[in-house]
């Protein structure tokens, strides 16, 4: 488990760890949550968003331990904390379901998400989109004469602001991976 | 023990190994194989059910009077789309099923093939878990795996689809191996949420328990263990329509069920106690009422397996996650070692209070010489029946409520029926399945005749294994709950909530080979019960009773306990338009 950086045995106090609750005000709240990779493990924690009506704000999901079969699904969700652990607790009744981590509560936790942009332009909107790509410490992947690829990491507002600033420079598409996340410290 | 075996032979021999006695099933081009290999032996008894969903019904109706898991076989397509609403009414209720089915071959998956359908994914919101086969070495240990998936933690139903190819194609045969598993839900509740609770046991003045489905799911010793807490601490207990007999209705401490069609005195002590103890129930809807007003000054603690059902609709002051009977054990324990404490004087005080509640006498009812009251025909049954080796099935409506108040429960494992998802139909099947398990009993099916014509094609299963199943209908011509909440709820405009057509069911019994007896005479009730019980095979009951009785008590939708509507109230504005929109 020490390669995935997450306590053994904690999500069992993440979900029965039932701090009061019946506040009315929304949180978001990042999960990660670690299955078994089998055929259609993804489908059941979809099914379970969709048909308990839980919000998905980002989702990435990939293997992360070969050997061990292991897939680690992180979600951005919101809801109230009612719902949060509502969540938190029916996600860990699927059966290949192994731990759930709040990283919200259980401490403070890295997030990263990748993003790439192509960005259409000439003259002097092309040299901004590049200055700003700058000091945004994005990269450039690809390019033509009249068209960038950059390709950012960061907070998904990090991102957010990246993209506002490249719409008015000739934003065309923007693919994002969701959230990745991690506690901090061992 | 490893062996080599076709995919078809590992199905049944895993069947073997895992003490299953009897199959429910119906055979199809996609499960061939494993029909061939059953044909071949005797170990595993097979039951030809008339159509999928009563053998998945069979298969509840064997699970919940046995607490072994039931086992389905059915075909591909067709087969595996009429177990859906078997397997969703196990979910919701917590019965443990195993479902297999057939697939067509792994290299026509994905091709539309005759009798494809995608079932894993049709199946995967209503089952606990299920499984698609693709190589013949992963099925012994998955069919084993789903056993103990089916029967651990919660229970509830799980699916295995197999392709064709998998069945006929030979690969190596493991047995079961528990520890194999790595799904293992804790069953140990936290000494300290117990020990609180033992606490507030000490100190209550006004305590009720609330026990549901969970206590009859963890076993007979459950039940034993919450018997000697009642009777220890001489607590009122009521229970959900899932758990009644887990306490006997003959106990002192008995208030009846609660909820909706609950007693009077069951809902008026969960509105006015101090200390609730929720043990095994999940404050469903049909429990709670509104809910702002559910019970408003206790003290809640909950005893459930799955941390989903704590605080999911009632926060729980005292939560406790565990298995009913450990955590009883604990609790026992405890409450023992700290000297079998309670505050006797205000609980005298409480129980005085639940006395003159029970002076309402809620399930009272006039029986003229005319026409037989539905609650008549259960009292008779009830009298005339009680002292048998008695199972209880129902279907769903008026007479499952009637049934719920007016018939006594001793023991866990003796009332089948739909409650989560309410499945009309649900009852004949299940009487079968019952019936199988215990050939000796008296098994009877308390129907409405709507709900019994449902899946009334399994007359000819239960006349081909002579099994003498009693089908108890309350025939009132209607589709008692839904008229009778058109009459509240929709201004008495009865639309399509009347039988019309309906069959003679003396003779439709008897084109089957069963035996009919119909009754409509309050006088000739007596003799025509005991002729039903006395028959030595199935008998379609064709009781006629008053057409537009209602059910009641209720509580009805949108109003709390404190408000709930007796037989002799006036109903007519009784549910506002805020609770119509409720179901």
């Amino acid at each position: 488990m020490s390669a995935l950086n997450l306590k053994k045995g904690a999500s069992k106090h993440s979900a029965y760890n039932l701090r009061p609750t019946f506040s009315d005000v929304d949180e978001r709240h990042t999960l990660a949550i670690l299955v078994e990779n089998e055929p259609g493990v993804l489908a059941r924690v979809i099914g379970l968003f969709s048909g308990r009506g839980y919000n998905i704000e980002s989702l990435t999901v990939a293997e992360v331990d070969h050997t061990g079969h292991l897939s680690r699904i992180t979600i951005v969700t919101t809801g109230t904390p009612q719902v949060i652990e509502q969540i938190k607790a029916q996600l860990g009744r699927i059966v290949p379901v192994y731990e759930v981590h709040d990283l919200t509560v259980e401490g403070t936790s890295v997030e990263r998400e990748l993003a790439i942009l192509k960005v259409v332009g000439t003259g002097e909107k092309r040299v901004e989109a590049l200055r700003l790509a700058d000091i945004f410490r994005a990269n450039v992947v690809d390019s033509t004469l009249e068209s960038f690829v950059f390709e950012i990491t960061g907070v998904p507002d990090k991102i957010d602001a990246f993209g506002d600033l490249m719409r008015p420079l000739g934003l065309t598409e923007v693919a994002r991976t969701g959230v990745a996340a991690l506690l901090r410290g061992n | 023990m490893k062996r080599e075996m076709t995919g078809a032979e590992m199905v049944v021999q895993a069947l073997k190994d895992q003490g299953v006695d009897t199959v429910f099933g119906y055979p199809g081009g996609a499960v061939l194989p494993i029909y061939d290999a059953i044909f071949q032996q005797n170990d595993v008894r097979h039951i030809l059910a008339r159509h999928e969903q009563g053998a998945v019904h069979a298969a509840e109706g064997y699970a919940r009077s046995t607490g072994k898991p039931g086992v389905v076989l059915v075909t591909s397509g067709p087969g595996a789309t009429n177990a859906v609403t078997g397997l969703t009414d196990a979910l919701l209720d917590s019965i443990p099923l195993v479902v297999l089915t057939g697939q067509v071959p792994t290299f026509m998956i994905g091709s539309d093939a005759f009798q494809e359908a995608d079932t894993v994914g049709i199946t995967r919101p209503c089952t606990k878990h299920n499984w698609l086969i693709k190589d013949t070495n992963d099925l012994a240990r998955t069919i084993h795996e789903g056993f103990h998936v089916a029967t651990t933690g919660r229970p509830g139903p799980v699916l295995i689809d197999i392709p064709k190819d998998v069945q006929f194609a030979t690969g190596t045969y493991v047995a079961p191996k528990p520890s194999a598993s790595r799904y293992h839900p804790p069953v140990k509740g936290d000494i300290n949420a117990i020990t609180e609770l033992v606490a507030a046991l000490e100190t209550a003045k006004r305590p009720v328990f609330y026990t549901g489905g969970g206590v009859i799911n963890s076993g007979p010793a459950a039940s034993q263990l919450l018997r000697e807490l009642v009777d220890g601490t001489g607590f009122p207990i009521t229970s959900t329509l899932m758990g009644l007999g887990a306490y006997p209705a003959s106990g002192k401490n008995w208030l009846g069920m609660l909820g909706m069609h609950g007693l009077y005195e069951a809902n008026l002590a969960m509105h006015d106690c101090d200390l609730m103890i929720c043990i095994g129930a999940r404050f469903d809807d049909r429990i709670t009422g509104l809910i702002s007003a559910f019970s408003p000054n206790s003290i809640k603690a909950h005893i459930d397996i799955d941390p989903s059902s704590i605080n999911k609709v009632i926060k729980a002051d005292i939560p406790i996650v565990g298995d009913v009977g450990h955590v009883l054990e604990d609790t026992l324990k405890i409450w023992k070692a700290r000297g079998r404490k309670t505050n006797a004087a205000a609980v005298g005080k409480w129980q005085a209070q639940i006395s003159d509640w029970r002076k309402v006498n809620c399930l009272a009812y006039t029986q003229d010489k005319t026409t037989i009251r539905p609650q008549h025909a259960l009292s008779r049954l009830q009298e005339l029946t009680k002292d048998h080796d008695r199972y209880i099935c129902t279907e769903v409506g008026q007479h499952q409520m009637w049934a719920a108040q007016y018939l006594g429960f001793e023991a866990p494992n003796r009332f089948m029926t739909s409650g989560g998802l309410g499945t009309m139909g649900y009852g004949f099947p299940a009487s079968i399945g019952v019936q199988m398990a215990h050939p000796e009993a008296l098994v009877i099916n308390v129907a409405g005749e709507a709900s019994w014509l449902m899946n009334m094609q399994e007359l000819g299963t239960a006349s081909q294994y002579r099994l003498p199943v009693k089908q108890f209908i309350l025939n009132n011509e209607r589709l008692g709950m839904v008229r009778q909440w058109q009459e509240l709820l929709h201004g008495s405009r009865y639309s399509h909530s009347w039988s019309e057509a309906l069959p003679d069911f003396v003779k439709l019994a008897e084109a089957f080979g069963a035996k009919g007896i119909i009754c409509s005479d309050p006088a000739d009730l007596d003799d025509a019960i005991m002729e039903m019980i006395n028959h030595d095979g199935p008998v379609v009951f064709d009781c006629l009773v008053e057409k537009h009785e209602n059910c009641m008590p209720m509580i009805p939708s949108g109003k709390p306990h404190n408000e709930m509507l007796l037989a002799t109230d006036e109903t007519s504005s009784a549910i506002q338009s805020g609770g119509a929109v409720l179901v």
